[in-house]
C-alpha cells in the first residue's frame, strides 16, 4: 500500500516523459519497510502491556522531515540553476491548465517553460501542455491526493529544465493535502474561479496561508454566477494578510498581464538571489 | 487523507529509531491548526504498525492550542483559527505554537 494514500501498488504513481514517452512507475516509499526481517519466522508479537515502564527515548522529529529535506534538495537545485519553480494549487476546474497554455502561448519567446503535471490518472493535461508547446512530464498519483517531493525530483530526471527556465509544477486539484507537502517551489500560487464561491479561503485556510498569489480565474463569468470579488479578497486577506491577489480570465486574456508581470518580477528575483 | 501518509512517516521513523526492539508508546505533537486531524491518524495507526516493530504500541497525542504574537500591538493571543484576529484587531500574527507535526518520543518495552 502507499503511504501517501494508501493506494495499492498497482495504481501507485508513474511518471510519463511526454517527449519520449518513456513510463516509469515509482514506489516512493520504499524505506517504509525496513523491519519486515524482524517476523521473518512467521510470528507476530502482540506486545501485552504490562504495568512497568520502559526506556523513553526522546525522538522531537518533524514527521514530514524526509519530505522537508527533499524538498530543500529540490529548492537547492532550482536556485543552482536559477529556474523559478512554482506549485499550482486549486480545486478540480479552477483552471490550472488552461491558465498554463495561455502563459506558455504568450510568453513562447521569452521564456523556456516547463511543466510537471500532476494528476490521478490520464496524460489529459500533460498532452494539452505539449500541445501548447511546453515540454512536459505526467506524474499519475494513482489514488494519491497530492505531489511530494520526490515525485517532483523523478519528474526533474525526466524533464531536465535548463538553467534560466520557469518549472509550473502542477499539483493534484485539491486544496487540502498539498498545503502540507512542500514541493521546494519559491511560492504557491492558489487558483480560485469565481464559478466556485467567495468563501473558499475561509473553507481551505491553510490552502490560502500557505500560497503566496492567489489568483482568481474566470472574471469572464463574474455577471453570471454570485461571487463577490471584495469579499473574496478579504476572506484571503483575513486566512493570509501579505497574499498577493490577481484577477483574470484566462479565456478571454484580461487581466494576464498582471501575472506576466509578476512572473517577469519572480525570475528577475531568482536570477539576482542565485549568487547573493 | 493526508493522514494515512502521515501515520506511515511517523511509523517508519519510529521503526527506524527502534531498531528492532519492541516499542510501548509513541508520543506525538499536534497544533490544532497542523491541518492534521488526530482521529484519523490514531485510526490508522493500529494498521499501519502491524507487522513493523511497533506494532501493539500505545498512541499518545498531544494536542496544542494555536498561539500566535501580534506584530502590531505585541501581546501573545489565543488563535483558535487560522484567521482569528489579535483584539486589537490586527491580522498580522507571527504564529508561536499550533502547527506542530512532530514526533515527541518513543517508550521502548524495555528499561533502559
Amino acid at each position: 500500500m502507499c503511504a501517501t494514500c494508501g493506494c495499492g501498488e498497482a495504481t501507485g504513481t508513474t511518471v510519463l516523459n511526454l517527449q519520449t514517452g518513456e513510463e516509469a512507475a515509482m514506489h516512493p516509499h520504499d524505506h517504509d519497510h525496513p523491519h519486515e526481517h524482524v517476523h521473518a519466522d512467521g510470528t507476530r508479537h502482540s506486545h501485552a502491556h504490562d504495568d512497568g515502564h520502559g526506556e523513553v527515548v526522546a525522538l522531537e522529529t518533524r514527521i514530514l522531515a524526509k519530505n522537508d529535506a527533499l524538498a530543500a534538495a529540490n529548492r537547492a537545485w532550482f536556485k543552482g540553476r536559477e529556474i523559478l519553480a512554482l506549485n499550482l494549487v486549486s480545486s478540480p476546474g479552477a483552471g490550472k491548465t488552461s491558465l498554463l497554455e495561455r502563459t506558455i502561448r504568450d510568453l513562447q519567446h521569452e521564456v523556456r517553460l516547463f511543466v510537471i503535471e500532476g494528476d490521478q490518472a490520464t496524460d489529459n493535461d500533460g498532452q494539452r501542455i505539449r500541445a501548447a508547446g511546453a515540454d512536459a512530464v505526467q506524474v499519475n498519483t494513482g489514488a494519491g491526493c497530492h505531489l511530494e517531493a520526490d515525485m517532483v525530483a523523478r519528474g526533474l530526471k525526466a524533464l531536465k529544465p535548463g538553467p534560466g527556465a520557469v518549472l509550473m509544477i502542477e499539483n493534484v486539484g485539491n486544496l487540502v493535502c498539498p498545503a502540507l507537502f512542500d514541493l521546494g517551489e519559491r511560492a504557491k500560487v492558489v487558483i480560485l474561479s469565481v464559478t466556485e464561491g467567495d468563501d473558499k479561503p475561509l473553507k481551505y485556510p491553510h490552502m490560502f496561508k500557505a500560497a503566496e498569489v492567489m489568483i482568481v480565474n474566470k472574471t469572464d463569468l463574474m455577471a453570471h454566477v454570485d461571487f463577490d470579488m471584495a469579499v473574496a479578497v478579504a476572506n484571503a486577506r483575513n486566512v493570509n494578510p501579505d497574499i498577493e491577489i490577481l484577477q483574470l480570465s484566462a479565456r478571454t486574456g484580461e487581466g494576464l498581464d498582471d501575472w506576466y508581470r509578476w512572473l517577469r518580477r519572480e525570475a528577475a528575483s531568482v536570477r539576482a538571489e542565485a549568487f547573493a | 487523507m493526508h493522514e494515512l501518509g502521515i501515520t506511515r512517516n511517523i511509523v517508519a521513523i519510529v521503526s527506524e529509531a527502534a531498531a528492532g526492539r519492541p516499542v510501548r508508546r509513541v508520543t506525538l505533537e499536534v497544533g490544532r491548526l497542523s491541518g492534521v486531524m488526530t482521529d484519523a491518524i490514531a485510526f490508522c495507526f493500529d494498521t499501519v504498525a502491524q507487522g513493523t516493530a511497533i506494532e501493539g504500541a500505545k498512541l499518545d497525542i498531544v494536542e496544542i492550542d494555536g498561539a500566535a504574537r501580534c506584530e502590531s500591538c505585541g501581546a501573545e493571543v489565543a488563535t483558535p483559527t487560522l484567521f482569528a484576529a489579535c483584539p486589537c484587531g490586527s491580522r498580522r500574527l507571527v504564529r508561536l505554537r499550533g502547527e506542530e507535526l512532530n514526533i515527541k518520543s518513543m517508550e521502548l518495552m524495555e528499561a533502559a
